[in-house]
């Protein structure tokens, strides 16, 4: 590390104390993660994309209290509808409201279009009953985010429009949310058992183990992912349920993905393994499995959180560019990249340009997950 | 010199092998063998296929045999050019392939080109003036280039590209040469539709390539030797670019081969957007229609471009970089 990091650590020193003395008592009793998060507060992106990613979570576990309608409902009369202006104000107070819409045929080509009828205003209330859930799985409410009042969401609410079938967006964009987010989550943890493992053996036992693992990591590296990954999803069986192919395409990109997690373990073990308290542990007649798991992981499973966290990103973009080929998730499922896949051609982005919507949850979540990595990488090592 | 070279080789033929397996794997992962769906594609344009041909053909490619066996019998096949049949086309896989390989290594290498042009002078730029206006700026886009999936940026390329202009920034070549023979005409017409998709590849690896070139540069210009250029009097544009910039470069050079995998990689979505004739449209083709042996070969053959391309930028490497050339790594 360099002159700037260690300028940082000086500034940390003075956290949140007006006497040097005091501080110092602080840092010198504060425990290895009490320090990290000193520094990783300071961090303000990693801080905002902290909690950027604690509300996408959020949106993955309670995707039915977000979205206001059944995301697989479709209806043929409401496809490609336009996003929904809503108006916050009526009369000088604070009362959102929607106009409500009316179906009239175009006359020139029959089609049926939607056009609001501004005599009629729907009120749209917060926290406010619509259509039946279940919290958890067993607790039914029906209580959702954005509800309206007098009418059925379904055909009132729209506010990121509607695809070809007619379907919500907004409701859409909810469940993809669950599925995006925690197939990142899955695979990365497959990824990091491959990568602390065989990255692990590497690093500590070295000699012919390690250049073999070198050489596998190598050459996976410089074989182009994307084909490779296609050709691995496109042979999954066409008859396999969501489940199953939400597991195969998670096992596909960790298969692929470890390599880099393998990277960061083997340099911290080979880092390490010099140090004295290693040596220490060594004479002392520790087991390598007590030396490893007791000494040497806690030391070092800050940069392993810091580089899973950096994995999860590219996870997430390589599901979404398979799913919007129509290689990864196939629908019924909903992920972002499966909402994407609409958006596919110019005529469609033409005539729906709000179908690109998905595309600002995929942008915002890669940012935010590399900015909270970023900001985790910078903290890991607080001693130094 | 000579081992590293070896060395090098080694490893791109042990590249080339596992690739080979792995696209092997791929033809053989779904139910059924070649000779079945061929027979099904034959049936399905109206040409049927005997039960004797059918033999031949299981014969020829060693179908009844172990799983080795049939594997060395590909690669033989392939060694001799003899790719197998492309059923959709109804055409030899080489013929099919032909051309759009060549068209996918020049999006590449032409990505590659435009990601150092740029990544270069702003990654000296980031350097020389740390902490600056347009530093942060630079960084805050690299950011957003580097979230940005490459098809995503196809899709707003597009949508800008034909609603404030007007145009159809896709394709590689204008109408009238799509069929055209190679010419000098052609050519230039390919060139001139270079630029976008070469841009839309290049983005993520740009932001890449600045902050290892804005690091590398960081670190060598704090050290002593260019405080004593600069107490001698050199100009500060010959204190920076004489050793700093060159020493900087190295890494430089050296990330070509991830670089190449990721572009290429990313070229296959890309031309699925931006409709432009590579491999990348065939193969996404090849795995829906379950042709798995047309996607098979173009896997294998993307992989072992790829390979080549990173060993050639090894050798690159080496002619850069004495210390690599003298053999002290």
């Amino acid at each position: 590390m360099s002159a700037g990091t260690s300028a940082d650590h000086a500034a940390t020193l003075e956290v949140g104390a007006g006497a040097g003395v005091i501080a110092e008592d602080r840092i010198a009793v504060a425990t290895q993660w009490q320090l990290i998060w000193w520094r990783f507060r300071k961090h303000k992106l990693a801080v905002g994309g902290t909690i950027v990613l604690i509300l996408f979570y959020v949106v993955c576990l309670f995707a039915d209290f977000f979205a206001y309608v059944d995301p697989t409902e479709s209806e043929a009369q409401r496809s490609l509808m336009a996003p929904q202006p809503i108006h916050w104000m009526d009369n000088g107070s604070f009362r959102p409201y929607v106009y409500a819409l009316k179906g009239t045929r175009d006359p020139l080509t029959f089609k049926r279009v939607y056009v609001p009828d501004t005599t009629t205003k729907i009120p749209v209330t917060f926290f406010g009953h619509g259509e039946p859930w279940q919290l958890f799985g067993f607790i039914p409410t029906d209580r959702h985010l954005i509800a309206v009042e007098g009418a059925k969401p379904a055909e009132s609410l729209f506010l990121l429009g509607t695809d070809t079938h007619g379907r919500d967006l907004w409701s859409r964009l909810m469940y993809a949310t669950r599925t995006s987010m925690t197939i990142g989550l899955v695979s990365v943890a497959l990824s990091l058992v491959l990568g602390v493992a065989l990255g692990g053996v590497s690093g500590y036992f070295g000699g012919p183990i390690d250049t073999a693992i070198q050489r596998v990591i190598e050459i996976l590296r410089s074989i182009p992912t994307i084909p490779l990954w296609m050709g691995l999803a496109a042979a999954l069986p066409a008859d396999w349920s969501v489940v199953q192919v939400y597991f195969a395409i998670t096992i596909i990109i960790s298969l692929i993905g470890w390599t880099e997690l393998a990277r960061v373990v083997r340099g911290r073990f080979i880092s390490l393994k010099q140090e004295d308290f290693v040596m220490a542990a060594e004479l002392v007649g520790c087991s390598k499995s007590r030396i490893i798991f007791r000494h040497m992981v806690p030391s070092f499973i800050s940069h392993i959180i810091a580089a899973t966290t950096l994995a999860i990103p590219a996870i997430i973009i390589s599901e979404t560019s398979l799913s919007f080929l129509g290689l990864g998730l196939r629908p019924p499922a909903i992920s972002w990249g499966v909402l994407l896949q609409d958006a596919q051609n110019i005529q469609a982005l033409v005539i729906s340009p709000w179908l690109l919507f998905p595309s600002i949850a995929v942008i915002v979540a890669v940012l935010a997950f590399n900015f909270m990595g970023d900001g985790i990488r910078d903290a890991a090592d607080p001693y130094l | 010199m000579i081992a590293y070279i070896v060395r090098r080789l080694l490893l791109a033929i042990m590249t080339v092998w596992a690739i080979s397996v792995l696209s092997f794997m791929i033809i053989h992962l779904p139910p059924g063998d070649y000779v079945t769906s061929y027979i099904a594609s034959m049936s399905a344009s109206g040409s049927a296929v005997s039960e004797g041909e059918a033999q031949a053909l299981r014969e020829q490619l060693g179908l009844d045999k172990p799983i080795t066996v049939q594997y060395a019998k590909w690669m033989g096949l392939i060694l001799q050019g003899n790719f197998g049949m492309a059923m959709e086309w109804g055409r030899p896989v080489a013929d099919v392939i032909g051309d759009r390989l060549t068209l996918t290594m020049i999006i590449s290498v032409a990505a590659i080109l435009f990601t150092w042009g740029i990544a270069l002078p702003i990654g000296i730029y980031s350097a020389v003036y740390p902490y600056s206006f347009l530093d942060y700026a630079f960084t805050f886009i690299g950011f957003i280039g580097l979230a940005i999936p490459g098809f995503l940026l196809a899709l707003v390329v597009m949508y800008v590209g034909f609603r404030y202009f007007g145009a159809n920034v896709g394709g590689l070549f204008s109408p009238d040469f799509i069929e055209a023979p190679w010419s000098i005409e052609k050519a230039w017409d390919l060139t001139k539709h270079l630029p976008v998709p070469a841009i839309v590849l290049g983005v993520a690896g740009t932001a890449q390539l600045i902050r290892i070139m804005r690091s590398n540069l960081l670190d060598e210009l704090r050290k002593p030797y260019v405080m004593t250029a600069r107490a001698r009097g050199l100009s500060e544009y010959r204190v920076v670019m004489r050793y700093p910039v060159r020493v900087a470069l190295n890494p430089f050079v050296s990330t070509i081969g991830y670089l190449l995998p990721y572009i290429v990689s990313g070229s296959i979505i890309v031309s699925l957007v931006l409709s432009l004739p590579t491999v990348g449209p065939l193969l996404l083709k090849a795995l829906i229609a379950q042709d798995m042996f047309l996607a098979g070969t173009i896997i294998l053959l993307l992989g072992v471009m790829t390979v080549v391309g990173t060993f050639i930028s090894d050798l690159l490497l080496m002619w850069v970089d004495p210390r690599i050339r003298l053999g002290r790594e």
